[in-house]
């Protein structure tokens, strides 16, 4: 039989188009530059990024094992998005395997399956939800074809079920069939089942990793070794902007345990025969580094500030500029928030062997390609002869979505001929973190005489999250002038208000800002939101009401109004103050991905008491209930943490503090006691859900606290900032 | 120094230079239990909570000599797959761990937790859970503490009735 030639899909079709767009937009966008940046940022806003890797060849998904289990290496990364369990879902169902016969693993760099990209975003399984169900779908068609090809059958006279083929009295298991084959027959992308016949997609079945998690099984980056393996430490200044110059180790290099010294041209870093000792010795080094200045959190806040910087109109429908210009009546008020860290539990750090002109990484990273070009790049060696091995994450957030370390420790490895292990310990990581950016938000409106929004104005300042990072193309900045990740959530949703506007401000500060869980959508959610509570406020509306009424009549319109009607009905939303308790209210859209939440507060001893959270979510279709829940009950509860308690400051030169404690975050007794998740699917396919419930929880707090106490909390964390207007 | 320690009811001698170093790091590199982990090295996260005695530590900040002729318990050796801990069951029921590195210190801090308090309120679970979850998985977590306070019960009265 000949091979048959599989078809170029549907998607990559797309991919290519979407390309080639962006290309003949970079012409464009000189000539009409501000309209032009409008669309693009309109449509960056809704956009659902495709998967970037390859999806021609199922056979560098799926591993056929000859206990008739298929091994699915996954090209993305699992942080506790649950992503590993989501895709089984996805796979098993059109490869007709159980979910006990499926296992999932980090697909290794050099196992060919490597996404382009990244890890992050809320788009894991929004972007593979249609090319995965191919590939599992040809998959099982290729084992079909085999099949039949042997019994001398056609193959529409097979059936399949838990991997096992069956025709008339023949009955094979996929591990027979797979025996043996080298050269498959491809066939051309077969038709996916309905959706009604999945046994798997849209039900709450447990984690994949649900069993190691629970035993302390070693599965993640900070667990792995290497035989002869030793153990490094690299010194990290603690100042903002400090260049390594020299370094003293002569103290160090007689510490017990210490094998070397290793000194680059950007670092120095004692290696030893245990992680305490390689950490004691490191102490003993004195290093020397260069400084413009020794930066304080005032030289910060003064950078923030809409007016300073390089602005860029995001988003414009009708005149609310000129509305704005012209008005007696102008409701206008600021929020700010702070530096954030992301704080998550396993430190960076990483395994290295390099043996000559090859290198192995192992390495908790949501960036695989880039941590490999990254590593082929300071060895000067072959990318092809870089192979990173991804572990499961103790936590990502975006910390991981640049992992430069990975380079460094490769050449602590080349230079003592041995594996190396490395991390970071709790105060570089601290001081080191890519942070949150803090930002600043002028919001500005006029309202009609029914009390309605007549004209409605965002100017949000950031520092960067996507400009200059690893994984944003070189030319996404230049084209669109502005920060997507900075405005993420920054845009008015409210498209039933005749006039409104947003402008994001870019400044680049002297320390390193970057993706953190949502990117701008909990700052930008928090200010609008709660300009929202204000205006409804004045206007003596039910806030509730308020919104409902300035949505506009469209699909992503009607999502909205559905998930904010369901919260308040859940909920029993009240605007007044019930037993020393109020409600809040706020919502937000990330991508397409409505989220309303209403929270009841009180306030006892002086401390922002969160009792309740009311989450109602429409991500589209949902793959695994029991785990969208999860990330809702997460997401609000770090939303929580960061709204109420967080915050990092800069104080000669250091960011600080270095600590879990002193860098304050929601502890259990800080946490909600209940989580109410609602989840409403009106869309045909799944959409974002890691990110989109951080969005609402800071506004709906601080909502809730006016109610209470008539004091209107503009400045996160909410927590210092209701203590400092007692004052 | 030679050290002898008791972990997950095995016994060990270990050989070590530095009598300060931190218990975490004998029991995750020389005794290579990688399950108890390292969160921030100063005592304030609480990865790294173990048993000892039957009484929840942090370990990275608990001198190894400090642990000499002490039984030491870690996530390892808390409950097998046949038959699990009760907080492991509880954790497994209720599908808690998100990321899941910061997991086996609070199962542990549970575990502690339920020896002085088989049936802790919120208040005391407020009060006695103190350890660091990024991905904030607290909601379930302390559904899955009462659970498992209910199964130790279960499991209590039926050790009684089977005596």
């Amino acid at each position: 039989m000949s091979k048959e030639k599989k078809k170029i899909s549907r998607r990559q079709f797309v991919v290519r188009t979407a390309l080639g767009g962006t290309g003949l937009l970079v012409v464009g966008a000189f000539v009409f530059k501000r309209p032009i940046r409008r669309a693009l940022a309109e449509y960056a806003d809704t956009v659902e990024l495709f998967y970037t890797g390859s999806t021609d060849d199922p056979l560098i998904w799926f591993e056929l094992t000859s206990e008739n289990n298929v091994v699915f290496h996954c090209p993305k990364v699992e942080m506790g998005q649950g992503v590993f369990t989501g895709l089984a879902q996805i796979a098993a169902d059109e490869l007709e395997v159980s979910m006990e016969q499926i296992q999932v693993v980090h697909a290794a760099s050099a196992s060919g399956n490597l996404d382009l990209l990244s890890t992050g975003g809320s788009t894991s399984i929004s972007s593979l939800w249609e090319p995965l169900r191919e590939l599992a779908a040809t998959m099982r068609e290729m084992i079909k074809i085999a099949a039949a090809e042997s019994w001398g059958v056609d193959v529409s006279e097979l059936s399949v079920s838990n991997g096992i083929i069956a025709a008339g009295v023949n009955k094979t298991t996929y591990a027979e069939v797979a025996e043996g084959i080298t050269d498959w027959t491809i066939p051309s992308t077969p038709e996916l089942k309905p959706m009604a016949s999945y046994k798997f997609i849209g039900r709450p079945v447990p984690r994949v990793d649900l069993i190691p998690k629970v035993y302390g099984t070693p599965i993640f980056g900070m667990d792995a070794q290497m035989p002869d393996m030793l153990y490094g430490a690299i010194v990290r200044s603690s100042k903002i902007g400090a260049k390594f110059i020299d370094a003293d180790t002569s103290e160090a290099e007689v510490m017990p345990g210490v094998v070397q010294i290793v000194k680059e041209k950007d670092f120095v870093a004692v290696v030893a025969k245990s992680m305490y000792q390689a950490e004691v010795a490191k102490r003993m080094i004195k290093a020397t580094w260069e400084t413009d200045k020794d930066w304080n959190t005032e030289d910060i806040e003064a950078m923030i500030r809409v007016g300073e910087g390089h602005p860029v109109e995001i988003q414009k429908e009708g005149r609310a500029e000129r509305i704005l210009e012209g008005s007696d009546n102008i409701i206008s008020a600021e929020y700010f928030s702070p530096i954030g860290a992301h704080a998550q539990l396993e430190p960076n750090g990483a395994v290295a062997h390099v043996e000559g002109d090859k290198a192995t990484v192992i390495i908790s990273t949501q960036v695989v390609k880039i941590t490999r070009d990254e590593v082929a790049k300071r060895l000067g060696i072959k990318k092809k002869n870089v192979n990173i091995i991804p572990t499961y994450l103790g936590g990502g957030f975006g910390r991981r979505l640049h992992t430069p370390h990975a380079a460094e420790i490769a050449a602590i490895s080349k230079a003592v001929g041995k594996p190396v292990k490395c991390f970071y310990d709790r105060i570089e990581e601290f001081q080191n973190d890519t942070f949150r950016p803090p930002t600043h938000h002028l919001l500005k409106a006029v309202l009609k005489e029914n009390g309605l929004i007549e004209a409605l104005e965002h100017n949000v300042s950031s520092g960067d999250v996507s400009y200059g990072s690893a994984i944003t193309p070189p030319l996404v900045n230049p084209i669109m002038g502005s920060d997507l990740g900075a405005w993420r959530g920054g845009m008015i949703q409210y498209r039933g208000i005749p006039n409104y506007r947003a402008v994001s401000w870019r400044v680049k500060l002297p320390f390193a800002t970057s993706w953190w869980r949502g990117l701008g959508l909990m700052a930008n959610t928090f200010a609008i939101e709660s300009f929202m509570d204000e205006l409804a406020w004045i206007a003596e509306k039910n806030p509730v009401e308020f919104r409902l009424q300035q949505i506009q009549d469209n699909k992503r319109g009607h999502r909205l109004k559905e998930v904010i009607m369901v919260a308040a009905e859940k909920a029993k939303y009240t605007d007044t103050v019930t037993n020393g308790k109020a409600m809040g209210f706020a919502a937000s859209t990330d991508v397409n991905t409505p989220c309303a939440q209403i929270v009841e507060v009180s306030i006892e001893e002086g401390q922002i008491k969160v009792h309740k959270v009311s989450c109602v979510m429409d991500p589209g279709i949902v793959i695994n209930p029991n785990q969208v829940e999860a990330q809702c009950e997460g997401a609000i509860t770090m939303g929580l943490s960061a709204a109420l308690y967080e915050k990092m400051y800069v104080e000669k030169g250091e960011l600080q503090p270095v600590l879990y404690g002193p860098y304050r975050m929601a502890l259990m007794k800080d946490a909600p006691r209940i989580i109410d998740v609602t989840l409403l699917e009106h869309d045909t396919k799944p959409g974002a859900v890691g990110e989109p419930p951080l969005g609402p929880i800071g506004a709906a707090i601080a909502n809730a606290v006016f109610r209470l106490t008539g004091k209107r909390l503009r400045r996160m964390p909410l927590q210092e900032e209701l203590e400092s207007l007692e004052v | 120094m030679s050290i002898n320690l008791s972990v997950n009811n095995q016994p060990y001698s270990i050989d070590i230079e530095d009598e300060q170093t931190p218990l975490l790091w004998v029991i995750r590199d020389l005794l290579n239990l990688k399950g108890t982990k390292y969160g921030c090295g100063l005592s304030s996260c609480g990865s790294c909570t173990i048993l000892v005695d039957g009484e929840a530590i942090r370990s990275c900040s608990f001198p190894v000599s400090y642990a000499a002729g002490k039984n030491i318990i870690t996530i390892e050796g808390l409950g097998s797959l046949e038959k699990p801990h009760p907080v492991q069951q509880a954790w497994i029921e209720e599908i808690v761990p998100q990321c899941g590195y910061c997991q086996p210190g609070f199962i542990m801090a549970t575990a502690g937790l339920l020896i002085k308090n088989p049936t802790p309120t919120d208040e005391q679970i407020d009060e006695e859970i103190t350890n660091v979850c990024r991905c904030a998985t607290y909601y379930r977590m302390r559904k899955a503490i009462h659970r498992a306070a209910e199964i130790g019960l279960e499991q209590n009265k039926e050790g009684q009735l089977d005596e």
